[in-house]
Order: structure tokens, then sequence, then C-alpha cells
């Protein structure tokens, strides 16, 4: 068993950030992913950092143009936080070395982004992501903060009181890629999940093949509710053959949207009058796809992004990424012709149920990052904002864990205040297929203390790998696309009653097919089948859970529309979705969002771009 | 183990099928599985369709090696007919291979965009990203092996962790003795130097550049071409200042540093970020004669 402080899961931006963070408010701090932290999917991210840096912008006009992308199911002292912090976390970035672009007097540039009144998205050419990744973990090496790498975390080690609110996160178990070891990793102080995204429960999606939301499945198995699971982003400008992402920052530069018949359609149909291509994500993905199903696509599926006009040389100095991306995934020069887009999965602004410092409603458990959800970015995430996510989220999980007093949370987690059950029938059947249950509920003689508690996920763990190593049954490849298929046909960016349902069921039958799942390869060394049939369940239980919140939620808010309810109804839903696992029996609830902010509250508007 | 084409298994579409729809709900899952089996039929068709035609279908051959696994332990080549279709990468090649006809073949790969460098591989005898390398660009049959000059994990898998060391050995991370007073003020840097330092800053830390680099294979210790352009990164990066640069330039010029490249440019050819390796350094190179020349 290897012992420290505190435990961080996933190496990308918000578990870099955490790392640091803790190890600089004095705590023994380990790192465990199963990719290299130069591999984590942060490296992708193309827009930039939003931060309130000059002095013509503001914390609070970034918090109120956060607000009002989330559709108002942000949590106002999430949303605060963020705004308030994100300048300091990125100036630190800048004194780390990351290689901003640059103006003229040789300040870090900042660009126009959808839904921003300032243009305030710091940028690193179209590859922030990469530079912030690469700056951080230089900073990561240089405090010789442990890292091992290539390790699947398979589960968190949770004591099984009845009420989650009373269970103790003790540490992780996980998997050596390499050696086939499986071993506890206790965590003193806490353990923080940053694992990331969700993208690979849908077939067309920018995310990385990596990208399965381990951290947010193995935190709901140990009793911490899923929050908001259905808002997922759909990115306007995805590529259509293979969902590489084209960054917003071709439109905050300028880019153009142009249908098949050379109308610029978010104007000339009236998507967005005054923002126009700019307006938020949510509402240029669904201008799209009208545009495409009422027969205005390219080849009925995509619609084009054209940037010529721009000029090489600005396209150079600021998209230049975006050339290279064109060319080698869908075969378009940039320069001379304009770019096929259609709308793809791009992120979860659900997740990890977490108050303002990442904590979770179980002791010493922490999320940070694109798998936690706080809320900062409710119904709708602003580009630009996923990144100072990262950073703020991180550090202050870090700090937190690292022991360091915070004072009072504003944000409630679990059921506690104004939780309200929900009354929706499903009509099929959810949760665990048959076979044993996981995570806390062992059955066995309550564990107390930290050792036993580790030392029986070790336990688990092995069985489990022994068993899908020994048997033989199906491949978990079948069942994957299954899931994929049936999220990406139903459960996309417009969304009907009958089609949910029915995916509700397409589920039920891909639990019953995993239930029979097996791992052919039999090696112990870098055994990835193994490790894919593994995430594979995790793929399922967020693809459930998914499902169960855009059926229940029945009003069109951010990104989640509703064929049959066409409208946001504040009245009834100014409030999360919670989703609890409940030891295989999901249930749903509801708890109110929190408008109330430092000096403000900010009251629901009509949004419009 | 040889695979060929898709083994075409009839499924029965009946033994899914509801015996005795009742409700509404029956009914519509009924026909769910019946347009379900349809597709899939006609799924299997177009799959049978693109085997059949040879033209269709790409031949890889590719290495597989497992240091536990009998069978496996003496390297091998195996042979996989995978449908082609436009756009298809050597990674979704070995995708498709993997997840249809053998789930033990092995490879890294992650954001399928060329940017987390994982799937660095040895693709018809060079150094190749496989997300990034057209199926279309390549002669058949495509041959995939793993890195060369790396110990092999397994399969198309090596062991990084000596191009790890390497890059960590030239202290790779911002250095400065100043910073501005205010605590929200960024440091200043030209655009230019910006510009100077932007293709350094591409490294995806594949290790394409030290696979192929022939001075890297005689010399264990030499840093290698990453390693090296890391530094230059950090020595050209005005905002650290001289005295660091100082440290910098002495780092990169010790006996196994920048003095050993024999400027091949055979790192600069592989680079799937196209990063001048070659001239950066050469160019550290100069910067030392220079700084040496300084204290004489």
């Amino acid at each position: 068993m290897y012992e420290h402080d505190v435990v961080v899961v996933g190496a990308g931006g918000a578990g870099l950030r955490a790392a640091i963070a803790a190890q600089e408010a004095g705590a023994d701090v380990a790192m465990v992913s199963k990719l290299h932290p130069v591999r984590s999917h942060t490296g992708a991210a193309e827009g930039g950092i939003n931060a309130a840096l000059r002095d013509a912008d503001s914390w609070q006009d970034h918090a109120y143009d956060t607000m009002k992308g989330s559709d108002y199911l942000g949590d106002a002292p999430a949303v605060e936080a963020l705004c308030q912090e994100s300048p300091e976390e990125v100036i630190r970035l800048e004194h780390w070395g990351m290689p901003f672009s640059r103006e003229d007097d040789g300040r870090v540039s900042q660009r126009p982004f959808g839904g921003l009144s300032f243009p305030r998205t710091t940028y690193a050419g179209a590859e922030t992501g990469h530079q912030m990744l690469h700056t951080m973990y230089e900073q990561v090496v240089k405090r010789g903060i442990t890292v091992y790498d290539e390790w699947h975390v398979m589960d968190l080690a949770v004591t099984d009181e009845d009420d989650p609110a009373e269970r103790t996160c003790h540490g992780v178990v996980a998997y050596d890629i390499q050696s086939g070891e499986i071993s506890g990793f206790r965590a003193e102080n806490g353990v923080i999940l940053a694992t990331g995204g969700m993208g690979q429960v849908f077939d067309h999606t920018t995310n990385a093949v990596a990208n399965t939301g381990d951290g947010v499945a193995m935190a709901y198995r140990a009793g911490v509710p899923m929050e908001d699971m259905e808002f997922i982003q759909f990115h306007p400008t995805t590529l259509p053959s293979t969902g590489v992402l084209i960054s917003e920052g071709v439109r905050g530069e300028g880019g153009i949207l142009y249908n098949s018949e050379g109308e610029r359609f978010m104007f000339e149909h009236g998507y967005a009058n005054n923002d126009g291509e700019l307006a938020s994500r949510d509402v240029v993905s669904r201008a799209e796809l009208t545009e495409v199903n009422e027969g205005r696509g390219i080849e009925d599926e995509y619609v084009h992004l054209d940037m010529r006009h721009l000029g090489e040389e600005r396209i150079l100095d600021r998209l230049e990424n975006i050339l290279h991306l064109a060319e080698d995934f869908e075969g378009a020069d940039g320069l001379t012709e304009p770019m096929p887009v259609k709308p793809g999965q791009h992120y979860a602004m659900g997740g990890i149920e977490t108050n303002e410092f990442g904590e979770t409603v179980i002791d010493g458990l922490y999320a940070a990052g694109e798998c936690a959800c706080a809320s900062v970015h409710g119904a709708n995430r602003l580009g630009g904002n996923a990144l100072p996510e990262l950073i703020v989220f991180g550090k202050r999980a870090g700090r937190h864990a690292a022991g360091e007093e915070m004072g009072e949370a504003e944000i409630e987690t679990g059921r506690s205040g104004d939780w309200q059950p929900a009354d929706y029938e499903f009509g099929v059947e959810v949760g665990e297929a048959g076979g044993s249950g996981t995570a806390a509920a062992d059955g066995g003689a309550v564990a107390t203390d930290a050792e036993s508690v580790v030392g029986g996920a070790v336990d688990r763990a092995q069985e489990r790998v022994e068993e899908l190593l020994s048997r033989k049954g199906r491949n978990h490849a079948e069942i994957r696309s299954a899931v994929q298929e049936t999220m990406t046909a139903n459960v996309n960016v417009f969304r009907e009653e009958g089609r949910l349902e029915e995916t509700l069921e397409d589920l039920r039958e891909a639990r019953e097919a995993y239930k029979d799942v097996a791992v052919s390869d039999p090696s112990r060394t870098f055994n990835t089948d193994l490790i894919h049939t593994i995430e594979t369940r995790n793929i399922l239980d967020i693809a459930e859970a998914l499902t169960m919140g855009a059926l229940a939620r029945e009003e069109f808010r951010g990104a989640h529309w509703r064929k049959e309810h066409q409208e946001r109804k504040d009245e009834n839903w100014l409030k999360h979705t919670l989703i609890s696992w409940n030891d295989g029996e999901p249930e749903l609830w509801y708890k109110p969002v929190v408008l109330e902010g430092e000096n403000k509250t900010y009251e629901p508007k009509s949004r419009s771009y | 183990m040889s695979t060929q084409i898709p083994k075409q298994t009839e499924e029965s579409t009946e033994a899914d099928a509801e015996t005795e729809p009742a409700s509404k709900g029956d009914e519509r899952r009924a026909e769910k599985r019946r347009r379900a089996a349809e597709r899939r039929e006609q799924r299997q068709e177009e799959e049978a369709e693109k085997a059949a035609a040879d033209e269709s279908t790409v031949e890889l051959k590719v290495f597989r090696y497992d240091p536990q696994v009998e069978g496996k332990q003496e390297p091998r080549f195996d042979t996989f007919h995978v449908p082609f279709t436009k756009g298809m990468t050597v990674l979704d090649a070995l995708m498709y291979a993997r997840d249809t006809y053998d789930s033990s073949l092995t490879f890294r790969h992650s954001c399928r965009q060329a940017v987390c460098g994982s799937d660095a591989m040895f693709v018809n005898g060079g150094q190749k990203l496989a997300c990034k390398t057209q199926i279309s660009d390549l002669d058949e049959p495509v041959r995939v092996e793993p890195l060369p000059h790396a110990e092999v994990t397994k399969d198309l898998v090596v062991d990084m962790e000596h191009f790890y060391d390497q890059m960590e050995a030239v202290e790779p991370y911002f250095q400065t003795n100043e910073y501005p007073d205010g605590e929200l003020e960024e440091q200043r840097q030209d655009r230019e130097n910006r510009e100077k330092i932007k293709m350094s800053t591409r490294c995806i830390w594949c290790g394409a550049c030290m696979s192929s680099c022939n001075i890297a294979a005689g010399d264990n210790e030499y840093l290698g071409p990453a390693a090296i352009n890391k530094a230059y990164r950090f020595a050209m990066d005005e905002r650290e200042g001289e005295e660091i640069k100082q440290k910098r330039l002495e780092i990169i010029e010790q006996e196994h540093g920048v003095w050993r490249c024999q400027t091949q440019f055979s790192c600069t050819e592989v680079c799937p970020k196209d990063i001048p390796l070659t001239e950066h350094i050469q160019e550290l190179k100069r910067e030392a004669v220079k700084n040496n020349l300084k204290f004489w």
C-alpha cells in the first residue's frame, strides 16, 4: 500500500493545479493517472481562458455573463469564485512561463468569445490548453511531486455507513497498467478526483478516447450524487468525420458560418440577431442542426465555417493550429476554402456534486474540473470558462484537502437544506443489472479503520480483475459502441420523450450484456482490453444517469432542449437534478439553485444573444 | 495469429423479438428491435461488401510481442485486413482491428488529434503519429512497429521512461530572478520573442525524434532532440533573464549535450509538429560559443 497525505486522481489541468496547491499547503501529494500527465485532454483545449484582467473589465461582468450563459442554473458562490480568482490564476500561469500570445505592448492577448460582454479570453494561439498543461506539468516536475502514471484508478476506498453523508474516503485502489499490480493508495487527508470529461458516452465527440468519466462513475457508486448530468455541451464547430474541435476562437476572430445557400444563417434566419456567430454555444449548435434539418445543410450533414477573409497573416498568428487540424483531419485548407463543421459532444456541465471548495458529501473526497459540478456552468458553459475552472477549483480543492482553513461553504451538498424528492416514473428498470454490487455496499462487516477500508477495496478490485480475466464472455467493445450509438442518436442536441425512453431501454440491454463481459487478453502487461472493459462500466452508469436527467427535466434550459417542453420553466425548474446510486437503485432528487451572490442576487432574465 | 476478412455470423433476428406485444411500449420496443436488426444486417452486408472488394480493404502487418503470453514471447507480425474508409488514419485502422478481430492488440492512444503525443509508431519504416497518418498516403501492406531504439513493453507500446528522464534532465521549468512588483502584473514579452520560442513550445513529447536519432541510439546519455528543444524553449525566452540563461547553456553544453548532434536532420524530418529541432540545436551551439567567447 502506498501512503500520502493527498492523492489526486487524474493529471490534467485540474489535477496538476490541485497537486501543486496541496503541496504548497504542506501536504505530501501523489498524483495517480491512467495517462502520463502530458497526455491529458486539457492539452486539446484551444480557445483560451476567461479572466477579467483589464481595467475596463470586471469580475462582476464576467460573473453576469457566466450566469446568463448558464441559463441561471449556475450557483452564484461558485460562479463568483471562478470570476474573482481567474485573473490571479492566469497571471500565475504567466509567471510560471506559459507562452501566451502577446500584444504590441508585451502584455498577454485577449480575444472575444461567445456570450462575453468583454474580450477577456486570454490565449496562446489556438493551443491554449496544450501550453497550460505543459506549463503546469513543468511546475510539478520542479516541485518533485510524485506521479504514478499509467496507473488506472479502479475504485474509491470509502466506508459503508448507510447515509453517504456519514461516509469517509480513505484512499483509492489502482491498477498498474505496466505490470498488472493492484495496490491501495491510502490518503491521510483527502482524495481529489480530477478525471475530466465523459465524452466517450457519445460517438461523435471532441473528447479523447480516455475520457470515460471514471471519476464521476466511481464517486457515484460510492454514494456521491451526480448533478445536472443532462446538460451536455455540443460544440457547434467540430469536424464532421472525426469530431476534432475547431476552436470558437475562429468565430471570436471573425469567422462566419454559412449554410448551403450561402446565407449567413445566424443573422439571416434570426437565430441571434445581435451576436450572430458569437452567440452562446447551445444557441449556435441548435441553429446549425435546424439549418441541416430544414434542408440547408451541406451534404445534409454540416455547415461551413469560413475564415478566409481574416487573411493569412492573422490566421497564422492566432489560429495556426486550426489550419493543421482542418488539413490533417478533414483535408480542408482553411486559407483557401471554408471548413465543414457540425455540432459534436464537447463538455459535461454536470458531474460530481461539490461545493465551492470542491468538497463532496463524502468526507475526504473532493472533485475539481470537468468531472465536478459546483456548479459553475449550470445549463450551458461559456467558451473560455473551462480552463479557468480547472485552475481556480483545482487550487481550491488542493488547499482544502491539504487542511487549509477556508471558511464555511455556502453551497450545500447531499440531502441537506431544501432538497426535494422527484416523482418521475421511468417505466424502465434502471441501476444495477443483477450481479454483485460495487463500491461501498460490500455486505461484509463494517470496516472502520482506514487500512481495512483500503484493503477491502483492493481485495474487491483484485477479485473483479481475476474474474474478468479468467472467464469467457462478450467483448466490451460492442457494448460500448451500442451505448455510444444510442446516446448520439437520441440524447443529442434535440431530445424527444419517446426516444429518450428508448435509450433507457437500450441502456438496459447494454447493462444486461455487460453482465457477461470478459477480457480475452490474458496478459498482466499493458492489458488495455482490461482497462477499456472497466471503463465501459463507467460509461454505462453515466449514460443512464444522463438520460434519466434528460427525461425528468421537462423544460428547455441552456443545452437541454425538449421537443415537448419548449420553454424555460423557472417556477418549477430553478433547481439542480441529482441522481444518487443508492446501492444500485438510482434515485432522482432535486435541490434549489443558489442565485444569491456576494453582493447581489442574479435574477433570471430571458436569454437572447 | 493471423486474422482474415471479417467472418460473417448469421444473427438471428427472431431470437430477441417480442412474442406477445401487449402494451404500446412493448410494440414500440418490438418495432425498435426490428429496426435495429435491420440496421445490423445492413451494416454487416456493407462490411462484407467492403471487405470483399480488395481495393477497399487495407492490409496491416502489425508487430506483436508480449513477454508473458505464450505464443507472443517471440516477436512476430500479424496481418489484419481492415475495411478502408475515406480519411482513415493508421490509428483508425488499428482501433478497428483491435475492436473487431483481436482485443489484445495493444497501443497507446488518446486524443486522436495529434496533441497528446501517445501514438508515435514506426510506420512503413518511419516515425509517425498514427492518428495523423492517412492510410491513403501509404504503400500496402502497411507495416506498423513500435518506435525503434526503445524497449518494447508489448506490441506497439514502448517504455518511455528514458525519454522522460532526458526531458527532466534539462530543468524543464520556467525560472527567473525578477518578477514584476504587483501580484496581478504580468511579465512583458515582445511579440518577436514569443514568436521565437513558439515552435519549440509545440512539443508533444511523442518521442519520434529521439527514436529517429542515430546519436541517441549510440549514446544512451545523449539528451536528445526533444530535451534540447525544451532547453531551447527556456534559454531563448527573454523573460528568464541573462543569469538563468547562463545556467541553461551550461546544462546543454555538457558532455552528452548539444555537441553530440551531427546535424543529420532526422529528428526534424520526423517531428509531427514541424519543430525545426536541428536548427534549434545549432542555434544553441552558436549561443554557447558566443557565451564562451565572452569570458575570454
